[in-house]
């Protein structure tokens, strides 16, 4: 681990002059020291190293996965997560929230697959992906179909579907949020917002 | 943001006030924690209660919930009053010259042209006098009565430190104080920053609590400066690249806006948005509105977009009312107009207010889908979790679809930060079962409605089966994919306008940026503020070179940032009217004599001569504004507007409740509630250890601050008694939480109008999903009223009653 940080161009940064004093204050130092004596480098050089940011708030620190193996050819599996050291903004540093985002990733809540709770019900229950958005394409369908405002009383083209819905994440990429634009604007639904609303 | 969490390092001055940054933004603090040890910079805080930014503040003043306006407007009065103006700037670089017409005028809390029938104001005075060259008339000796200068001098004259400490509950000498230190950085060579967050958005007048410090800021010469500006922290990873994306109900990409109803056709759209610039040689940027809009028409419909049918402009939506926000979406919902909801990642049970009317509205749906990594309370809003979720599971009768989504550590693509930064992001792990990425989701939603309308036809089924699905495989497009598709490209070959046997761009190939799209349908962009994000050189949202030449902390070539790799917006404005840095030690860019050169992509033409062309280039006038003509509903300038729920009146206007413009639905006006029954004010806010509603389902978080609770002053736990750990109940006329009472000192009772003023703290991270204890969240008790402007919650300032109580039944 100690190597592996040497290596990095985050020293050559601080040897810059410019961030050099400040590595103290922002606890690096401290928490390099602690890494070399809790992580077992035979451990982490078997695991593959990706480069990611935080998901919380918008500071958008960098951060550093390490998975038993490699995602982009087979399963892999999220074993430990620690800042990005030539990250510009955090150089390292995560607050009490991303130190613990392996745990969110892994949590015991997180979803696995498709449920419905039926009219009335007082449980969930498992249901295909495919019967799933069959299900929600036919709504959307037949409700776009009933309710969609094809012309307003002047006769204007408005197509405006608003017995419809969408919230948008504001945690989801920006390539994401452009295929959601399309589609929910797409069909013309006019209640659509993001937490930028909140 | 104006500027970048790294370029905080620059600040002289850190004035935090509508947010707390050292615990809802930790790592990006530091760099505050980095000025004030290297720069000599010092930190005021401002804030309701003694927070842990306040802790390491070298100055706190606190202030009543919903009071900032008054509290920004005797700060701007004071610079006046005591010469602490950046004349220069505030002469050229702001609208203070600027001559308003004479129907223009303000009494009794009100500006001119109040209609309490419609709730509106009639704003066509509110503009400036147009001379008969057409440009706007002037006075740049700002001694024309009608300037708004002296609109504006004359606007805060009754704002006086003992005026304001009445209303705000910040002691008069405390005020003065701060006066003080903030008036320093009027000189031209210090600069302060202005960090604020959801503590100033979510009020129903936010929009003008911004405006009041960015005016501030300007009288001060501080924006556009290294170590200056206006900065929204912002709540999510990437609520900003969703606002600039334009998933907003009155927005498309990069802020083009939505077509009204009014707006019957493209030629009638564009009328209004031509942005003829208000003074001679400004560039008014907006001017090339058409050139972005046509091109994002075509990234929407292809080659079902031609000049003949307007571009597709008659398949988008029209609105015909401002906003289907989603305060607007639950109140239909609520009336049973909503048939079907989506909520991918969003939890709204929890995050809008007034949770009792949010569960009746989701009742009345049929179908309801979620697309969340996680449970949500909204995915559950049926399920009884006795007195934290008591509902009759069996009387409810919507359909929920609850669809699992990867979350950020099993996908690839960018989120943009505060500062603008789009950062390239890759997956790290499988995800669980059968979870799926969103954009999967999505094209596998929209291909299936399409393949129906393809089968079966139906109404109006052009906008669907037009929409622009090109990719490899359409019921999985790849975010490298989508990325350059927002970027845009040449569809036909791009000519120079000068000179038409020059080519600027093949047909096929990425544009370089936005100065490269045209109207004339030879080019496509998905969101044109991002052009540039994935041109020809490739992933420039993938760039790792973390070097900073200039020590400044502009990083230029780490990842990419908006508009054409830009770090620091207004940058023209760091320079004087010879194009000279006020601060030499702080060079953004200069004038060389020939063109703008230096640290940072210029925020100007790069050839446009200092003497000739303003730094606000998307204004028509140049110029920034003091002074905001019509395009705030709730006037010009702000003006002290008290919360919906307050405990004293307005000051100007016993009459006048909350924002006089602001929308109020009928059925909600019963659930409004007085300082005679509910005497305390409520106000929420976050934990370092808790994001949101997610980390309660982190047992590492969950352990660090296991349970909901509310925060009171030690004098109130007095007169109430309440004991520290002990249980009380919070109740308004909205809904009821219990909670575990903490009793500090870092709240105390604030005297406002001659009378006490006690404040409770809520924050926001319980519900009852997860592995923390059950909780609540405020929005039990937050009022369903949003910002004039904008629609976002008065969530921030709210009555309520508190009492010592026995735990909650799960």
């Amino acid at each position: 681990m100690n190597i592996d940080l040497s290596r990095r161009s985050f020293l050559k940064l601080a040897g810059a002059g410019v961030a050099a004093t400040t590595l103290g204050s922002m606890g690096f130092g401290e928490a390099e020291a602690q890494e070399l004596a809790l992580i077992r480098p035979f451990k982490l050089a078997t695991l593959t190293e990706i480069r990611n940011t935080c998901p919380y708030c918008s500071v958008a620190c960098g951060i550093i996965m390490y998975s038993k193996g490699d995602v982009r050819k087979e399963q892999a599996e999220l074993i430990h997560v620690e800042g990005d050291v030539d990250h510009p903004t955090n150089r390292g540093t995560l607050c009490p929230k991303g130190a613990a985002l392996k745990d969110f990733v892994r949590s015991e809540t997180r979803l696995s697959q498709p449920m419905i709770r039926r009219p009335g019900a007082d449980k969930m229950e498992p249901i295909s992906w495919d019967d799933a958005l069959d299900r929600i394409a036919r709504a959307m369908k037949d409700d776009r179909d009933e309710n969609l405002v094809q012309f307003n009383e002047a006769g204007v083209p408005v197509n405006r579907w608003t017995t419809a819905g969408f919230l948008a994440a504001s945690a989801t990429t920006n390539e994401t949020a452009w295929a959601t634009f399309k589609a929910v604007k797409g069909m013309g639904i006019a209640g659509f917002d993001n937490q930028a609303r909140v | 943001m104006t500027n970048s969490w790294t370029d905080i390092k620059n600040a002289d001055l850190v004035i935090v006030m509508g947010g707390n940054a050292a615990e809802a933004h930790p790592c990006g603090f530091k760099w505050v924690t980095e000025a004030k040890a290297h720069r000599g910079a010092k930190l005021i805080v401002v804030d309701p209660r003694y927070n842990r930014t306040a802790a390491v503040s070298d100055y706190y003043a606190p202030i009543r919930p919903g009071t900032d306006i008054a509290w920004l407007m005797g700060m701007i009065r004071w610079m006046i009053e005591n010469d602490k103006v950046h004349w220069e700037y505030v002469r050229n670089f702001t609208n203070a010259a600027f001559i308003v017409k004479d129907g223009f005028g303000w009494s009794d809390g009100l500006f001119s042209g109040y209609d309490p029938e419609k709730r509106d104001y009639d704003r066509s005075t509110w503009d400036y006098v147009i001379g008969a060259d057409g440009y706007a008339e002037v006075d740049m000796t700002l001694e024309n009565p009608r300037c708004v200068w002296q609109l504006l001098k004359q606007h805060v004259d009754v704002y006086t430190p003992e005026f304001v400490e009445n209303i705000t509950g910040t002691p008069a000498d405390k005020f003065l104080h701060i006066a003080e230190m903030i008036g320093e950085t009027a000189a031209p060579d210090k600069t302060m920053t202005s960090m604020y967050a959801l503590g100033w958005t979510q009020h129903s007048k936010g929009s003008q609590n911004i405006r009041g410090m960015a005016m501030l800021q300007l009288i001060l010469g501080n924006i556009g400066m290294a170590g200056g500006g206006m900065n929204a922290l912002r709540g999510h990873s990437n609520i900003q690249g969703l606002t600039d994306m334009g998933l907003m109900s009155n927005l498309l990409t990069g802020y083009l806006s939505m077509p009204t109803e009014a707006e019957v056709d493209y030629a009638t759209y564009m009328s209004t948005r031509n942005f003829k610039p208000l003074r001679p040689g400004q560039t008014s940027y907006w001017q090339n509105y058409s050139k972005f809009m046509v091109s994002f028409m075509k990234a929407m419909y292809g080659d079902a977009a031609q000049a003949e049918n307007d571009w597709g402009y008659h398949w988008l939506p029209k609105l015909d009312v401002p906003n289907y926000d989603v305060l607007r979406m639950f109140e239909l919902m609520n009336d049973g107009h909503v048939n079907l909801y989506f909520c991918q990642g969003f939890n709204p049970l929890m995050a809008f207010p007034n949770r009792g009317k949010l569960t009746s509205a989701l009742s009345k749906l049929k179908l309801l889908v979620t697309i969340d990594p996680l449970e949500t309370e909204t995915a559950r809003f049926w399920e009884n979790h006795g007195e934290y979720n008591d509902v009759d599971t069996a009387s409810i009768q919507t359909e929920v679809i609850q669809l699992p989504s990867t979350c950020f550590a099993e996908d690839d693509g960018s989120l943009t930060n505060s500062g603008r930064w789009l950062q390239w992001h890759w997956k790290a792990c499988t995800p669980p079962g059968e979870a799926k990425l969103d954009t999967w989701i999505m094209a596998q939603i929209f291909t299936r409605v399409r393949e129906l309308y393809r089968k079966e036809g139906g109404s109006v089924p052009e906008p669907i089966l037009n929409l622009s699905w090109d990719y490899a495989d359409e019921g999985d497009p790849t975010p490298d994919e989508l990325a350059r598709e927002v970027n845009g490209r040449a569809l036909s070959t791009v000519y120079d306008t000068a000179d038409t046997s020059k080519v600027v761009v093949e047909a096929g190939k990425q544009v370089l940026n936005f100065t490269q799209l045209r109207d004339d349908g030879s080019t496509m962009c998905g969101c044109w503020i991002y052009s540039g994000c994935w041109n020809e050189d490739g992933n420039n949202m993938a760039r790792r070179d973390n070097e900073d030449p200039s020590g400044l902390g502009v990083y230029p070539n780490w990842t990419w940032s908006w508009p054409v790799n830009r770090r620091t917006l207004y940058n023209r404005a760091s320079c004087d009217m010879e194009g000279k840095p006020w601060d030499p030690t702080r060079m953004v860019i200069e004038w060389n004599g020939e063109k703008w050169v230096g640290n940072d992509v210029p925020d100007i033409s790069p050839t446009a001569r200092p003497q000739d062309v303003g730094p606000f280039i998307m204004n028509p006038e140049g110029t920034s504004r003091l002074f905001s003509r019509g395009m705030m509903r709730d006037g010009p300038f702000p003006t002290h507007m008290e919360p919906f729920e307050s405990p004293m009146q307005n000051v100007f206007n016993a009459e006048m409740r909350g924002n006089p413009v602001a929308r109020v639905f009928e059925a909600d006006v019963a659930d409004l509630g007085t300082s005679d029954e509910f005497p305390y004010v409520g106000t929420s806010y976050r934990l370092t250890e808790h994001f949101h509603y997610w980390t309660k389902h982190n047992r590492v978080n969950s352990v660090l601050q296991p349970q909901f609770f509310v925060e009171i002053s030690v004098e109130l736990a007095e007169e109430k008694g309440i004991s520290n750990g002990g249980w009380v109940r919070v109740w308004n006329k909205r809904g009821s939480v219990k909670a575990k009472a903490v009793v500090t000192k870092r709240i105390k009772p604030l005297i406002c109008d001659g009378k006490p003023v006690h404040v409770v703290g809520v924050p926001l991270h319980w519900g009852f999903t997860g592995v923390a204890k059950k909780g609540y969240g405020p929005n039990s008790l937050t009022v369903f009223i949003g910002d004039a402007n904008i629609e976002t919650p008065e969530s921030k300032a709210f009555l309520v009653n508190i009492e010592a109580s026995e735990e909650p039944v799960a």
